[in-house]
This record gives structure tokens, C-alpha cells and sequence, in this order.
């Protein structure tokens, strides 16, 4: 059961074949079994996720409407608000904040009837791309326990790839969906900006965070994404348009198809393997008729430089907050009032957070600001500008999610730089606002999973998701489970 | 000649909204600490901002209002700096957008009392008469900050901070520094308070902190050769009063003059090659020498000790803070279209500058009477426009407006529009007084009868103020005070018809205020020129 | 948007990062840097910084700053109370408490 995707646990429910209090137990002890050797989760509260089993079961044995997620257990990244119940950003400064609210997505989540697993282990505040900067611990790759997950919703990632859970949330802010989603052979999206209420994420980069769906397949991503999209008046960046339904049709071919390849994303870098699945996969469209050209992204190789400008400014005055007053971590010793805020900040933040804090700190401060902050934005309009033109002519933009498979834990933490640019194919979609997928579509000679990115124009979800399950339905990537 | 003051000042105004700027907490004064706050004006992890649409509203009608022009395009900006009062450590305002700017603000101008004649055009704002207009750089919408309170039980260890406040939305005007007087500063703020007050902006009451003030100073000193020399500037902050602002200005002005004195040639260096125009006239910069070269001298922060009576400087900044302003990521930007504020305007109504101009032209009340009306707001303008209307004199109803009704009024706690006497029945009593020559003390006493409701005629009838009218009895009296003085009478043959007056008073004090002045002025008149 | 380049501070394409530097960024983003953490963030932020110094190259005339993905306007609510936190839930998370309000070390101004 644990290797089922959404709809099918959906089907078992509905046909009464199992109960949703069935469901959970086994999702659970799954939980037990193989997250000692993964890491996914940092908190699992068995007995209330049991419970809502429970009331999901009542609700149908009473003949009551269901959600569309009712008695799907979720793993939830732990940089979502949940009330009542820790949420740490995989930080010491958050390590005993218990939130009084609950995020917008996750009320929407009650509201269709899901059950909440747990929280899952990311990079610390979302700032990483391999799950190896959180303060609790490192989450593995279920296909490779010696390598890194992806981050930094790795948790999330691990957590469904490794079937503990068969539907995940994650944030995207410069790929943290979409990378793990590549590495652990599942699909991830990230939504265009806006289509999902931010009220509840913590923010790291606020113009370029979103949340969304990780799953086995198309549909579990699709039927996660419909649930939790929607304006939020609580949120004043949310789009006021409508989400669309997108499940009646998710089956219907795009027809015609035109696929822009950017030939800047097949330089250096890309490793080999990664570049032949892609073609392949580039292959099986044109055999269904897609017409697929180069198309010239020509700012792309600016994009990391200005997402490093841009997310860490914001972030610098998002995490300002974190300063022992309110809430979080307070040092035990300090002399006076601007001791306290170095000390409590000093002890509870890691590495790579401290990082990114001075140097979006450095590219807003005075002097500087009109060399790196807003120079960086106005890069950013220009390599909007190069999607915008692109999609003019093309449905959709296709290329790999990461240059490399999963590295090994350890290879790059030293080395920040090359961190950041494992970013470098999915950090342009946050810049410009885009929709984007990750699916699977092949494996290295050492069995680690490859994923395909598909692109599209904002607010362009529906034409995303059939243009993904087009592929999908060709071949069985995303039926293959790890082995444990 | 005598060195001349500038001031700038800074005023910030909570608006009358019921909630936050940003979130649905109430923004009541004086609620139990901490009990207004919810994730947003606490800046919890995940909290998100959205703007209040009737705050933006209020701070639109305050900037034209305030004469200013309104920007079609705006934006929101975080001013990053910690502090516990504020929780996200950054403030949410605005920095190089800001929704109104370049606008004015006419004070009656208190002239002080031996002050020479103020030249048309000069510099800063411009002086007509007896109003004077201060201009307004900009005016732009921010939220306030959380308030911190010394924990005195704690040994002092501790500062205590209560959220409540956290969020409210706060207008922030800042004035050129065309204010050149103390009494000047007192004014202007007094005007901002009326005006804002009429359009329901903002209540502006300093004691409950709806309106705070900080004031920036500084002197010109002229030199021989026609040019000032300029002090360094000092932003004074802790006013807590008008009165206050009054009085730390003019004690700051003379204090920087001594410093000036004292200073001068010692640490201070004039920099020649700093030299600017301000009006109509060149002022040169102060400079220290450091390291051998000439820095200007940095401002100052100053706090106001209200109880000592002075200003004490904090720190001169060596750096200012670096704010690192940018735009919030979570706000998007507003777009102000003509047709909505041609609307707003439309519904500001008479402003207090338009009143007082009005009352001097319509009703030739003098200035300071004209301002003493218009101080008390619309309501009571209107009072005295209907009690006018009855044909009453305006300057007496004016008199009878401000000082006795005004005196009831706060006597009982009451505003105009609870007032015990109507228009209507005191535009009677006016005019009674007026016919039937009552003296004041008389007409007093019909006043304070007609507090119980009593029209003007009745309350006169009750107190027996039986008016003298006829002629034989007013004929005999008038004989009598001929007769009893001949100066007068003497003077009065002589030309000077004025010299009745004497006689006419001598009557009116016999007949106890009870004859009608004209009646007594006729007869009187005709009985002088039947003399021999 | 600009900012007015303070008295003395260094032009940012022709020298790299300094210690100093550091550690006045360290001060305006309220951490404390062990010297090790110092020496180590200023290695890391130089490289950073280099590698960024790369969009100096970008010829961006006439092009406006784009700080919001999706360019909304006017998004107002109306002015209605909503429901605020009780004080305990308000002050549940605070790191020291005192009455009603948080504690923070005493502020002398």
C-alpha cells in the first residue's frame, strides 16, 4: 500500500476496500521502518494524525461530503505555521516555537480532509540545495543513503520517494521543489507566484517563495495543487484568478505542442547522463508530435548571480525578526539589549543562514545598494523579459531540473558557491514568477533518479500538468520505487 | 540685527481608523497591555501585511487637505533598524514614493509683539497679512511602533514592551523649514490639529500620543557682509506639548546662540567654500577640523527635559543609521486615479485657512477674531453664521460667542451642538440688548436666565428689566444729568458732539441700563440744542 | 531609488571585501562572529561577491527594477476589526515574560 500513489489510495477509500484509519496506521509504521535510515521526518504526532483518521472515517460512514484529500496522509515541510504544533524552519532559533495559527494551506488541507503526518527536515529558513543545513539533521536519498536529497524541502522529497508518505508540501524559492523532486525520482511543482497563499510560510525570498505539491505522479501533484491554490485575502501578493481544474482534463494531450530547449542550459556543467535522459525524454514528445526548437534564454547566466542578490536582501530583513523578544531563541548570557540580539542570533542561526544574511545585508546597505540590490532587479526584469518573449512562441520550455544526480553528503558544503549553483536551471522560474515542474526521466548507470523540468507562462498550471502527464503516460519512470 | 531661527517640523498623526494599517487588532487607546496583537503586529514567522483601504482613504483626504499633490503611483518600503518596539525590525513606511508631497499648510501668523514688518516674498514661506503659509515636503503613511515601558520593580533591569500600539497607522508630515519663530512652531501645530480634527483624520491629542512632534532647529546669525552664519542643526524630540514645542524652541534658539558665542573661532570654523542660498540670502556651514581636514558639524539629537525647562543633547551621529530602505516584497504598490481624489476634495468642505478668510471678508471680523471662531471648528462657525444671519452684529455675536457661550459650553461639558441657548434666541438677546440699550452687566444677567430655555423678550420680562420708554420720565432724567454737568454741556456747545456721551452714560447709570439708546440719544439731543 | 555614498566608503569594483568590512555588516545584521566565523564568512562573501560583481557587465539603461513577480496594485481590506490574540496565546512563545508584557534588557536612551 505504501508504494500506492494518491488516486489509488483515493480508489481504495472510496471502494471501502480500506479505511483511512488503516491508511495512516501503515503509512505510519512505514514512518517507523525506514525513516531511521532516511531522516525525512523531524516530527510525527502519531496519535492526532490517527485521529483525524478517525473523523475522516466517521465523516464517511455518516454519509457526509468529503475533501478531495480525505484520508491522504501528508507530509508537511516544517516551515509551515501549524497551530499548536512546533514548526522549527530546521533552526535552533525556532527550535520551540509553537505557532497559535495555522498557515493558510493548511487549513485548506483540513478543510479537504487530508491528515497531517508530520513535519519534515529542510535546509535551515530554506536556504539550501542539498537538506545538509538544518540544525536537527541531514535527510538521506532513499535511492542512495549516502547522498543528499535535494533540498531544501528534502524531507518532504525523501518522505514521499522513500513512501513513508504519499503526498508531501514543500516552498520553492530558487528550486527547493522542484531539485529534490529531481533526485529522489518523484514529481514536484512549483506554482506560479501567487497562485498559493504565502499566510504561513515563513519567509525567506517573499517575492519568490511559493508552495507546492510533492507526489508519485502528475495526478497526486495535481490533486495536492488544487487543493491548497486559491486567492487569500490574508496574503496580498496572491492572484485573484481562480485556480483551474485542472483533473477532468489532466489526461487531454496539448495539441499542437511547441517546446523551447534553451540551449544555454547545455554548457558546462551538465553532467552527461543527465543530458542524454533529457534528450530522450525530448525524444518521446516528438514522437507524439511536439515541435521542439532551441530557444535562447540569453540572461540565463546571470540568474543564480541575481537570485543571490535578491533572495538574500529579502531574506536579510525577513529573519530580522529572529531576535529573542517575541519569540525563539533567547542566549542565556549576554550584556546589553544589542548583545542579546548578536548572541541569541549568533548561537541560533547556522552557517549558511549567517551567510546569507551578510550578503543580502551588504547589498542593501548604504553604498551599495544601487550596485548589487537594484541592479540585481533590474537583471531580474530582463530575464522575465526572456521568458516573456519565449512563450510567444512556445508552449512550454523544457530542459534538465539539475545538472548533476544527487552528489554525495559532505561533497559540497564547504564550497558555497558550487552549492548554489545546483540552482542554476530552476532558480529563473522564481525570478520571473513561473510555473514549474519536476519529473522523473531516467536513471544514472548507479540507479539515481533524473528529472525533467517542463516550464510555462504565468498562471499556465493546466497547460503544465497535461503537457507533464503527456510524458508520463509514455513511459514508467515515476511507477519505479527505491528499494529498502 | 538679531539672528534668525528656522524650524522644520516632523509631525506624526495616528488616523481614526478602527484597526491596525496592516491587520484587524483594534487600534483603542488605552487597552490592558498586549491584548490588541495577533501573528501580524506581532511579526510572527509566516504573518502577512495588508493594507488597510479607509487608513489610505484618511491619509488621501489629510494631503489635499494639506494641499499637496498627490502621487498617481506609490509604494511601501521597509526602514530596517532593532529595536524591541519593533517586532518585525523594520518598520513598514515610505522612502522614495511617498503618496503626497509638495504641499502647504496657512497658520495664522502670531506676530510677535514689537516685530518689525514682514517683507512680501521673503524667504521660507510667504507672509500676506496676517496668515503665512508653511510648506509640507511630503506627507506619507507608515505604521507605528510597539511602546516600552522602564520596569521600576525590577531593579531597573528590565524594559517592559506592550504591541498594542504596534501597527497603528500613523501619518507622518514633514514641514520645510519655514517656521521662524517659537510662537510660530505652536501655531502651526495648533492648525494642524484643527484641521485634521474637522476632517476627522485624526483626533491630534498629545497627551494620548494621536499627534507627536519633533522639531528640527537651527539659527542664522548675520555677519557684517550680509551673509548668516548657520548653526548646526539639532532635531529636538520628548515634546509633549504645544506649549512645550513653544518653549523648548525658544530656549534651544538662545542656547545655540551662546554655544554660537562661545564656540566661534575656537572649535567652530565657518566654512567659506560650503556657502548656499536659502531665500534671499547666503548662509555658510560650521565645521570642525579632524585629522586637518574641515567636516561639517553632524546634527544633533536633543531630548526635551520638560520638568527642567531644557534641552539636553544626546549624541551628535558620527553615522546615520543606514536603513537600507527597499520595497516590501508582501505589499504591492497603489495606483491613485484623478476622478477618486476630485471626489475626496469635493467632500473635504470649508477648511479653517478658507474660514478665517471667509469670517474677515463676509463679516469683517478682524483676524484675531475671525481665529478665535474658527479655532472652535465648523459646528460653532456655523452657530455663529446663523446667529449673523438674524441680523445681529457680527462682532457682537462674536463677543457673546466666544467668551460667554464658549464659558457655558465648557463649564458643562457640552459642545455647540448641545448648547443650551440657540442660535435663534441669542441672536435675540442681541438684538434686544441692542433696542432696548441694556447695559452688559444687564445683559449678563438675561443670558444666564435664558440658560433654562427662556427666550431673550421672556427672560427680560422675568427679571423685571422693564425698559425706561416713556418720554416724560426719560425727559426728567435727561434734565437732571444736563444739569449735573455742565462741562459736558459746555463742551458740547462747543463742537464736540462727542461730549454727549458723558451725559448719555449719566442716564443710562440712573435709568440702571433700562432706557433704549436711541430713544435717550434723541431726546438727549434735542434738549442739548434747546439750551440757551 | 538611491542612496548617498557616506564619507569614506570604498568603490565597490575595485577592492575586494575587508575583515572590516565584515564585520560592520555583522553589526548592522545583528550577529556575533567568532574571529574564526569572521575570518571565514569574509572568504566566502568575497568569493560571493565576486561571482555577483558579474552583473556590473549587464548593460541595464532604460530597464526598471522588477521587485515584485507579478506586477498587482490596490489590494486593500476594509477596516473591520478582527478577532486578536488572547495575551497568553500572544506571549506563549516569549522568551521571558513579565506580567503582561516581554521583557527585553533594559533600553537607556
Amino acid at each position: 500500500m505504501i508504494e500506492c500513489t494518491a488516486s489509488e489510495l483515493l480508489h481504495l477509500l472510496a471502494t471501502g476496500a480500506t479505511t483511512a484509519e488503516a491508511v495512516t496506521q501503515t503509512f505510519l509504521q512505514s514512518i517507523r521502518d525506514r525513516d531511521p535510515r532516511i531522516g525525512a521526518f523531524l516530527f510525527v504526532d502519531e496519535a492526532k494524525a490517527l485521529d483525524q483518521a478517525r473523523a475522516v472515517d466517521a465523516k464517511r460512514r455518516r454519509g457526509e461530503p468529503l475533501g478531495p484529500l480525505a484520508g491522504i496522509p501528508i507530509a508537511v515541510k516544517d516551515v509551515l505555521c501549524t497551530a499548536g504544533m512546533r514548526t522549527t524552519c530546521g533552526s535552533k532559533i525556532l527550535q520551540n516555537f509553537i505557532p497559535p495559527y495555522d498557515a493558510t494551506v493548511i487549513t485548506k488541507l483540513k478543510q479537504a480532509d487530508a491528515v497531517l503526518l508530520g513535519k519534515t527536515n529542510m535546509d535551515e529558513f530554506a536556504m539550501g540545495s542539498s537538506c545538509e543545513n538544518s540544525a536537527f539533521q541531514v535527510t538521506h536519498n532513499p535511492w542512495d543513503t549516502n547522498r543528499i536529497p535535494g533540498g531544501s524541502s528534502g524531507g518532504s522529497a525523501a518522505a514521499v520517494a522513500s513512501c513513508q508518505a504519499p503526498l508531501a508540501l514543500g516552498s520553492d524559492t530558487g528550486g527547493s521543489i522542484r531539485l529534490p523532486a529531481s533526485l529522489c525520482g518523484i514529481v514536484g511543482l512549483k506554482p506560479s507566484y501567487g497562485r498559493v497563499s504565502r499566510f504561513g510560510l515563513v519567509a525567506y525570498g517573499s517575492s519568490l517563495d511559493q508552495i507546492g505539491p510533492f507526489a508519485h505522479d502528475v495526478h497526486g501533484a495535481a490533486l495536492l495543487f488544487e487543493a491548497i491554490a486559491g486567492h487569500d485575502p490574508r496574503d496580498s501578493t496572491s492572484v485573484q484568478q481562480p485556480p483551474p481544474r485542472i483533473l477532468p482534463k489532466l489526461d487531454e494531450p496539448v495539441q499542437p505542442l511547441t517546446i523551447g530547449v534553451p540551449r544555454e542550459y547545455f554548457g558546462d556543467g551538465l553532467d552527461a547522463e543527465v543530458a542524454q535522459a533529457v534528450r530522450a525524454a525530448l525524444k518521446v514528445y516528438a514522437d507524439l508530435g511536439a515541435i521542439i526548437n532551441d530557444v535562447s534564454l540569453p540572461h540565463t547566466r546571470y540568474a543564480v548571480a541575481t537570485y543571490y542578490l535578491v533572495a538574500t536582501a529579502e531574506a536579510s530583513s525577513n529573519l530580522a525578526r529572529y531576535d529573542g523578544v517575541q519569540y525563539g531563541h533567547r542566549a542565556a548570557a549576554f550584556g546589553d539589549l544589542v548583545d542579546m540580539y548578536c548572541k541569541s542570533r549568533g548561537e541560533g542561526f547556522g552557517k549558511e543562514v549567517k551567510r546569507r544574511i551578510m550578503l543580502g545585508t551588504y547589498a542593501l546597505s548604504s553604498g551599495y545598494i544601487d550596485a548589487y540590490y537594484l541592479k540585481a532587479l533590474k537583471v531580474r526584469r530582463l530575464i522575465k523579459n526572456d521568458f516573456d518573449k519565449a512563450f510567444t512562441q512556445y508552449d512550454v520550455i523544457v530542459g534538465p531540473t539539475s545538472p548533476t544526480p544527487a552528489f554525495k553528503i559532505g561533497e559540497k558544503v564547504d564550497d558555497p558557491l558550487a552549492m548554489y549553483l545546483s540552482d542554476i536551471y530552476t532558480i529563473s522560474a522564481n525570478l520571473a514568477g513561473l510555473p514549474g515542474i519536476s519529473i522523473p526521466c531516467g536513471f544514472t548507470k548507479c540507479n539515481l533518479p533524473i528529472g525533467l523540468q517542463i516550464l510555462a507562462a504565468p498562471l499556465a498550471e493546466e497547460k503544465l500538468l497535461r503537457v507533464a502527464r503527456m510524458f508520463e503516460k509514455e513511459t514508467d519512470w515515476h511507477t519505479r520505487r527505491p528499494k529498502m | 540685527m538679531e539672528y534668525r531661527i528656522i524650524i522644520g517640523l516632523e509631525t506624526h498623526v495616528q488616523l481614526l481608523t478602527k484597526t491596525k494599517l496592516f491587520c484587524g487588532c483594534s487600534t483603542r487607546f488605552g487597552l490592558p497591555p498586549n491584548s490588541a496583537t495577533c501573528p501580524v503586529c506581532i511579526g510572527m514567522p509566516g504573518s502577512l501585511p495588508v493594507m488597510n483601504g479607509p487608513a489610505f482613504q484618511l491619509a488621501i483626504k489629510a494631503a489635499l487637505a494639506l494641499n499637496c499633490q498627490i502621487a498617481p503611483f506609490t509604494k511601501w518600503d521597509r526602514k530596517n533598524y532593532y529595536y524591541p518596539d519593533l517586532p518585525k525590525n523594520y518598520q513598514i513606511s515610505q522612502y522614495d514614493l511617498p503618496f503626497s508631497h509638495d504641499g502647504w499648510l496657512e497658520i495664522p501668523s502670531p506676530v510677535p509683539p514689537h516685530a518689525p514688518p514682514l517683507e512680501g516674498g521673503a524667504w521660507g514661506g510667504r507672509a500676506r497679512g496676517d496668515t503665512k503659509r508653511i510648506g509640507i515636503i511630503r506627507a506619507h503613511l507608515e505604521e507605528d511602533a510597539g511602546k516600552m515601558l522602564h520596569d521600576e520593580q525590577g531593579g531597573g533591569r528590565d524594559s517592559l514592551v506592550d504591541l498594542n500600539r504596534a501597527g497603528t497607522p500613523l501619518l507622518e508630515i514633514v514641514s520645510r523649514p519655514d517656521i521662524t519663530s517659537p510662537e510660530e512652531a505652536k501655531a502651526y501645530l495648533e492648525e494642524i490639529r484643527l484641521l485634521l480634527r474637522e476632517i476627522e483624520v485624526s483626533d491630534c491629542e498629545m497627551q494620548e500620543g494621536s499627534l507627536r512632534c519633533d522639531a528640527n532647529i537651527n539659527i542664522h546669525v548675520p555677519q557684517d557682509d550680509g551673509s548668516f552664519i548657520a548653526t548646526p542643526l539639532v532635531e529636538v524630540k520628548n515634546l509633549n506639548s504645544f506649549r512645550g514645542v513653544e518653549r523648548a524652541m525658544k530656549y534651544e534658539a538662545e542656547r545655540q546662540f551662546g554655544e554660537y558665542q562661545r564656540k566661534l573661532g575656537n572649535e567652530w570654523i565657518v566654512d567659506h567654500t560650503a556657502g548656499r542660498t536659502f531665500g534671499d540670502y547666503t548662509v555658510l556651514p560650521i565645521g570642525q577640523m579632524k585629522n586637518g581636514q574641515l567636516i561639517a558639524v553632524s546634527k544633533a539629537t536633543a531630548g526635551w527635559n520638560e520638568r527642567r525647562e531644557v534641552t539636553e543633547i544626546q549624541r551628535r551621529k558620527e553615522e546615520a543609521a543606514d536603513y537600507r530602505y527597499f520595497p516590501d516584497p508582501d505589499l504591492v504598490p497603489v495606483k491613485v486615479d484623478a476622478a477618486a481624489l476630485d471626489r475626496v476634495r469635493a467632500e473635504l468642505g470649508e477648511l479653517p485657512a478658507v474660514q478665517r478668510a471667509r469670517l474677515q471678508t463676509q463679516f469683517g471680523l478682524s483676524p484675531y477674531d475671525a481665529g478665535v471662531l474658527a479655532h472652535q471648528g465648523r459646528a460653532l462657525v456655523a452657530f455663529f453664521e446663523s446667529v449673523a444671519a438674524q441680523g445681529a452684529d457680527p462682532k457682537e455675536a462674536c463677543n457673546w460667542i466666544a467668551n460667554d457661550l464658549l464659558q457655558t459650553l465648557n463649564e458643562r461639558k457640552v459642545t455647540i451642538r448641545e448648547s443650551p441657548i440657540t442660535a435663534a434666541a441669542l441672536g435675540e438677546l442681541i438684538q434686544e440688548v441692542k433696542t432696548s440699550g441694556l447695559n452688559k452687566q444687564r445683559a449678563r444677567e438675561v443670558y444666564a436666565a435664558m440658560l433654562t430655555g427662556l427666550g431673550a423678550k421672556d427672560a427680560i420680562a422675568k427679571l423685571g428689566f422693564k425698559v425706561v420708554a416713556d418720554e416724560g420720565q426719560l425727559l426728567e432724567i435727561i434734565r437732571r444729568a444736563i444739569a449735573a454737568n455742565p462741562k459736558a454741556v459746555a463742551d458740547f456747545e462747543k463742537g464736540k458732539t462727542k461730549a454727549a456721551d458723558a451725559i448719555k452714560g449719566a442716564v443710562m447709570r440712573e435709568t440702571k441700563g433700562m432706557a433704549k439708546m436711541e430713544q435717550v440719544q434723541g431726546l438727549l439731543l434735542k434738549e442739548l440744542e434747546g439750551q440757551p | 531609488m538611491s542612496a548617498a555614498n557616506p564619507a569614506g566608503r570604498p568603490c565597490i569594483t575595485t577592492m575586494s571585501l575587508s575583515t572590516d568590512q565584515v564585520r560592520w555588516v555583522a553589526h548592522l545584521a545583528r550577529l556575533e562572529l567568532s574571529e574564526a566565523e569572521l575570518t571565514a564568512l569574509t572568504r566566502d562573501l568575497a568569493a560571493i561577491v565576486e561571482y555577483v560583481n558579474q552583473l556590473q557587465s549587464v548593460n541595464t539603461e532604460g530597464i526598471e527594477p522588477l521587485a515584485h513577480a507579478v506586477e498587482l496594485a490596490n489590494v486593500f481590506r476594509a477596516d473591520e476589526p478582527a478577532p486578536s490574540l488572547p495575551v497568553d496565546a500572544a506571549l506563549a512563545n516569549a522568551p521571558q515574560r513579565k506580567d503582561d508584557f516581554y521583557a527585553v534588557p533594559a533600553v537607556l536612551d
